[in-house]
């Protein structure tokens, strides 16, 4: 058990560190030189280097899907009833625990660090950032950084669970993602919790009671209806500031 | 002017430019070493085992260090003096780009006869076919999303959703109705704008990233109601033998009828007739998307749509009703969407829902931004490039000689498709034809300091 | 009208070398020129101030000396150091602060965290003290203290953003007119806090007006902007006596 927490630990140090230095070099290659350009730039250099990525894994590890053995197997049974048992993997645990302490991380950081404050600003007023002597260049490489890190250790743990992956399956997740960030409401961290919660639920009991093959729909019109009353997101704050 | 302009001497610093290749290589190495240099393979237990190729990283992290020498000692204080020396641009233009729209449309019109005279009906399919109508259905959809997002200024990123109602209207009504072609191209298009209306009412209130999320997130549903609802679209295997074409009925291009083109006409049979005939077809369609655009533009509509697009609070206190004119944005935007996509079901003969993925939606908004934001012949520009190119990057396979048979040109299509559309954007970050066409002022003073300036504008 | 104006007298350290000095700048936006060649000095301890009309290059001089935009020829030296091709974040790091056109708050932070942004450079080394200096100085920013920025009132944006500016602890500080849209009153309390700032502590303040009649009298020494081009300079004195001066920018103004 140890020796498997800790291979753990090492892949997901070593994946934190490649990635993250593989988006810095994207920030730098394909974001930074459309700073200051008009919005939709960036999003279509994003989504070109998107391609490029999924694309570049297909070609560099092949297109097959990459089973790993099972690492955690180990449940633990909440309760049993007439042979039916509700029951809590160990991943499930490590899941909840490693994101849980993240995420309080990334909370402490951005809410009251100088370089989560600078990060603040910088998403606010980039050039007002700049005349208080914040390095706005530096601030975006290590916010991309961070994320990746994040990003890493999310896939890590995707690789836990479901003990296969494919270059493909990236798209999925971001998109949800991105989804859940919205439904939170976007700037918001606990809003991204919550977004993430509810599209996780949302599927879950669509597909229990429902039909599995409509979870996404259900996930995808639920935000929807949700931004129709709450354009802002459930936590997003609204916009009323003065220009 | 260039006289007093002080720049810092622009001479090659070979020591600096050594420093940063160095620097370079090892980020390449970094980047590229783990995901290259270990390859995993399943063996026969269903084992994941790790090769190494790290010939290959120490090639690619090669060429990486002598590119970036050669950049930073050569190119780039090149690229320095180039523009301290340049003067103001010149004003008058050649007479090909003065008279571009002229001779782009001639071309269109005589491709098909071009090609034919060239190499013959049997060789002229895949020219026709591949690159002509392929490239023509992008920039159809291309010029109607461009009424959404380079007019309007809403972010759609999901309307290959309206392109896959106007496949399935024609694909369905066609093959368990029979109803020709050319009743059911106005009635997709309906149907697709009527889609636009429903989607379009109750999430046009957002606003940027969220319009572009939510959007995202419809095209998604539909494709996903398409792959679910086997009952009436048949699931992922798609709908097949979609009725062909025909024109009004007098002439057909299915060889066994009597009215076959080749019968009529006295020629002998080809395939290469249809492929002309739909040729012709999309143009028409993407002409008159163009033309109806055009038309708008001038109508008090199309100003409504251009003010909404640079500023949607002053809008509102114009006393423009927004909503409605960004539904009126939306619903044409997928009215044109609709109708490429019953020509695009006439034309495969078959839909699935594969057609309708992300990517397509993803690819269209491309061509509208590297074409230019508004800009009709930029958006053509960008469609020739972008799908030709990928269409051109099929013909590889010659590669194989050179790295072996194992080698697989088609695989890299894609990488090379999204490397051209980082390297375009930040190349060009206006697009092809970014600063041409001043439809409003404001807009052309913004281009101006938006790409010299390091003010961002949203 | 003939009411004998008071207006500053020099201060000590105008002999000396300049704290900045701007020498001969162009600078452009596009192919359009802004700036056509400026000439402008601020001693330790003074306050100058910059008048011109509308779309003159003030706001734009301001951005330049913070090297944004560059000036594309032209020096600008900062006690003695050529800052013409620093980036921006290191000018501000000599303590050069600016309260700039637009006041610009960041509106999604709290009054508390704008001041903080604006006392990053010490790691907030002196946050607690200097917070209590803005709070007496501008009384309305302590009720205000956890209300978001973009929510609070144009006045109080702009006694946020001189505040901010402050919090710097900034050997110049430049207010690209800070008076704008600001009821009398609290123009008057504005320019009084940076006369006793001057005066009692010796900053060097450059400063931006429209408001040219009280900018003078609180200026050490004035500079005119016409079409990107300083056309006159002299002292706070001499500048409002000054017929052309009156003419074009004092007149129908006060009284
Ligand atoms: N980002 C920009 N892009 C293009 N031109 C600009 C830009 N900013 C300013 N200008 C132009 O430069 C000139 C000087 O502008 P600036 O803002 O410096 O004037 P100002 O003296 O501050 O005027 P005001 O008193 O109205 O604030 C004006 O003609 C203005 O239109
Ligand atoms: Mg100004």
């Amino acid at each position: 058990m140890a020796s498997v927490a800790l291979a753990l630990l090492i892949v997901m140090v070593v994946s934190m560190v490649l990635t993250s230095l593989m988006s810095w070099t994207i920030e730098r290659v394909a974001y930074r030189p459309l700073r200051g350009s008009f919005r939709l730039a960036p999003l279509i250099s994003a989504i070109g280097m998107s391609i490029v990525l999924s694309n570049f894994v297909q070609v560099a590890q092949g297109p097959r899907n990459k089973p790993v053995p099972p690492m955690v197997t180990d449940t633990i049974v909440l309760m049993e009833r007439n042979g039916f048992a509700v029951t809590l993997s160990y991943k499930q645990i490590i899941i909840m625990v490693v994101t849980a302490v993240l995420l309080a991380g990334f909370w402490y950081v951005v809410q009251k660090t100088p370089l989560g404050r600078a990060q603040r600003a910088c998403e606010q007023d980039r050039k007002m950032a700049a005349l208080l002597g914040v390095n706005v260049d530096r601030t975006i490489s290590l916010t991309f950084v961070m994320g990746a890190a994040l990003a890493a250790v999310a896939g890590t743990l995707f690789l836990m669970y479901y003990g296969v992956v494919n270059f493909s399956d990236g798209f999925v997740p971001g998109v949800k993602a991105f989804t859940a960030a919205v439904l939170g409401g976007i700037g918001s961290l606990p809003g991204a919790v919550l977004g993430g919660l509810l599209i996780g639920l949302i599927e879950t009991f669509w597909s229990g009671y429902f039909s599995i093959d409509y979870k996404d729909v259900a996930a995808f019109s639920i935000l929807a209806i949700v931004l129709i009353f709450m354009p802002q997101g459930i936590l997003g704050r609204p916009e009323v500031e003065k220009v | 002017m260039s006289a007093e302009m002080e720049r810092p001497v622009a001479g090659p610093n070979y020591a600096a430019a050594a420093r940063d290749a160095v620097l370079a290589g090892v980020i390449a190495l970094g980047v590229f070493g783990p995901l290259i240099g270990f390859k995993t393979e399943q063996n026969m237990n269903n084992q994941l085992v790790v090769e190494n190729r790290w010939g290959i990283v120490i090639v690619i992290v090669a060429i990486v260090v002598i590119g970036r020498f050669l950049l930073k000692a050569f190119v780039f204080p090149a690229l320095v003096t180039r523009k301290a020396n340049a003067g103001p641009a010149s004003t008058d233009e050649s007479f090909f780009k003065r008279n571009f729209k002229t001779i782009g449309l001639a071309f269109l019109l005589l491709y098909p006869v071009i090609i034919v005279s060239m190499l013959g009906y049997q060789q002229s399919i895949k020219w026709v076919d591949n690159f002509g109508i392929q490239i023509l259905i992008y920039v159809m959809l291309g010029w109607g999303l461009n009424i959404v997002v380079g007019l309007a200024g809403l972010l759609d990123l999901g309307y290959v959703a309206f392109y896959a109602v106007g496949a399935y209207s024609y694909a369905l009504l066609s093959s368990h109705f029979g109803f020709s072609f050319w009743l059911l191209l106005p009635l997709s298009g309906i149907l697709a704008a009527m889609w636009g209306v429903i989607l379009g009412f109750p999430v046009l209130r957002l606003r940027g990233d969220y319009l572009a999320i939510v959007t995202l997130a419809f095209g998604e549903i539909i494709r996903l109601v398409l792959i679910n609802w086997r009952e009436v679209t048949n699931g992922s295997a798609g709908i097949s033998s979609i009725p062909k074409v025909d024109i009004f009925g007098w002439i057909t291009f299915n060889v066994a009828d009597p009215t076959y083109i080749g019968k009529i006409l006295d020629l002998p049979p080809s395939s290469a007739y249809y492929k002309i005939f739909l040729y012709y077809l999309i143009l028409a369609l993407a002409l008159f998307t163009a033309f109806v655009t055009l038309r708008l533009r001038r109508l008090p509509i199309g100003r409504a749509w251009e003010a909404l697009r640079e500023d949607e609070v002053a809008c509102r206190s114009l006393g423009i009703n927004t909503t409605n004119t960004k539904l009126t944005a939306f619903a044409l935007g997928a009215m044109f969407g609709g109708f490429a996509g019953s020509f695009f079901a006439a034309r495969q003969g078959f839909v699935s829902p594969e057609s309708f993925v992300f990517l397509e939606s993803a690819v269209i908004v491309a061509i509208v931004v590297l074409g230019g934001m508004g800009s009709m012949v930029g958006v053509a520009i960008a469609a020739a490039a972008m799908i030709g190119g990928t269409e051109i990057l099929r013909e590889l396979s010659f590669l194989k000689a050179v790295f072996g048979p194992e080698f697989n040109p088609d695989q890299f299509r894609m990488l090379i498709f999204g490397l051209a559309m980082v390297t375009i954007m930040v190349w060009k970050p206006r697009g092809f034809v970014g600063n041409r066409e001043p439809t409003a002022f404001l807009h052309e003073k913004k281009s101006v300091s938006g790409s010299l300036v390091q003010e961002g504008h949203g | 009208m003939t009411a004998v104006i008071e207006t500053q007298d020099m201060p000590v350290g105008h002999q000396g070398p300049p704290l900045l000095s701007v020498r001969g700048v162009k600078t452009y936006y596009g192919n359009i020129i802004a700036l056509k060649g400026v000439d402008v000095d601020v001693h330790p301890g003074e306050i100058v101030t910059l008048i011109g009309a509308n779309g003159a290059g003030k706001s734009t001089l301001m951005m330049t000396i913070f090297g944004s935009p560059q000036a594309r020829t032209g020096t600008v030296t900062f006690d003695g150091r050529d800052i013409t091709r620093m980036p921006t974040h290191e000018i501000a790091r000599l303590r050069i602060a600016q309260s700039p056109e637009g006041r610009r708050i960041f509106p999604r932070m709290t009054v508390l965290e704008n001041l903080q942004m604006g006392a990053s450079l010490d790691n907030l080394r002196y946050f607690d003290e200097d917070v209590e200096r803005m709070f007496t100085l501008f009384p309305r920013l302590k009720e205000r203290a956890a209300q978001r920025g973009g929510t609070l009132s144009g006045g109080e944006q702009q006694m946020l953003a001189i505040a901010r500016a402050l919090m710097a602890r900034p050997r110049l500080l430049m207010l690209d007119e800070p008076s704008l849209g600001l009821a009398p009153l609290i123009v008057k309390q504005i320019f009084d806090a940076i006369r006793d700032l001057n005066r009692n502590e010796g900053l060097t303040v450059f400063l931006v007006e429209q408001n040219a009649f009280h900018a003078l009298k609180l200026a050490h020494r004035g500079y005119v902007m016409v079409n990107g081009l300083v056309t006159m300079s002299g002292t706070g004195k001499e500048l409002l006596a000054n017929p052309e001066v009156r003419a074009a920018y004092l007149e129908g103004g006060h009284h």
